[in-house]
């Protein structure tokens, strides 16, 4: 679990809070890490092979999103180098915050769970991965996953 | 028998108890024949191996089923090849039945992968399972 990390892109007054938002934030990446491991194991019980790692990824993108959020990622992007880009433009966790400037600096805790969320299942299916996050319009964010050469 | 992804054993149990650690080899080394079958394939099969390795000892025949999930753990069932009563869907469904407890066991928030398994449940299903088969 060391090998995750979660960029938190806001800023906060003073060092302590600081501190202790990102030591929470990190928690709450560990804990997606566990509970994806274990989806993952559920989702996959009966579904044939992965070809490859692209295969992978678009079963997080699809079946994983669907089953987790009740929708697919809307936009995979890659530079086939290890490095993806996952697009959800109505990201479920934030849209009940209201749309607009006012919570983009909370945005990021409603991400860490699921940046561990990703890491996990991706780590259960042999990927070694960092999972960050960013949102620059609510409520759409992108998750950023950086395939660790194992 | 099953192994996680860094092949160390999860899970082992055997009837009669005695001579467990000749499974402990047969398993090990059906393991390469496993990594050998997941590795040359490239299209999307079922995840089922079937193994067979009468060779390896002149004195008893022991038939060996091999199943790997797409988390990459490994299930190895070792049976005498002078039990002629078990079909091939009967080995599947046992495989089947072992997934799915095996996916209870990983949705436990106590357990923490790669921990030997200590469920009391796992247990109960495997020894029913030995018990309706040998």
């Amino acid at each position: 679990m060391e090998d995750g990390r979660m960029r938190v892109k806001c800023n906060f007054s003073g060092d302590q809070k600081f501190l202790e938002n990102g030591r929470c934030v990190s928690k709450l990446e560990s804990m997606g890490f566990r509970v994806g491991q274990g989806l993952i194991e559920r989702f996959t019980k009966d579904t044939p092979r992965f070809k490859d790692e692209l295969d992978v990824m678009k079963f997080i993108c699809k079946d994983f999103w669907t089953s987790v959020f009740k929708k697919q990622i809307d936009n995979l992007r890659t530079n086939h180098q290890g490095i993806y880009v996952l697009q959800d433009n109505k990201f479920r966790l934030l849209t009940h915050l209201s749309a607009g400037k006012q919570y983009l600096e909370h945005a990021p805790k409603f991400l860490a769970f699921t940046c561990g969320l990703v890491r996990g299942a991706l780590s259960n299916l042999g990927v070694k991965s960092i999972v960050t996050a960013e949102v620059s319009v609510m409520p759409a964010c992108k998750f950023q996953v950086m395939i660790q050469k194992m | 028998m099953n192994c996680d992804s860094m092949n160390y054993p999860l899970y082992i149990r055997s009837v009669p108890t005695q001579g467990e650690l000749k499974f402990h080899y047969t398993v090990h080394t059906s393991l390469d024949v496993v990594e050998e079958k997941i590795s040359g394939v490239g299209k999307a099969l079922a995840d089922q191996r079937e193994l067979y390795l009468g060779l390896l000892y002149p004195t008893e025949d022991y038939k060996v089923y091999g199943y790997v999930t797409n988390s990459k753990v490994k299930f190895v069932i070792v049976v005498d090849s002078s039990n002629t009563s078990l079909r091939d869907n009967e080995i599947r469904s046992m495989f089947r039945k072992l997934h799915n407890s095996f996916t209870d066991v990983m949705c436990n928030p106590f357990y923490n992968p790669g921990d030997p398994i200590q469920s009391k449940a796992f247990d109960s299903i495997v020894s029913t399972m030995m018990v309706q088969a040998f």
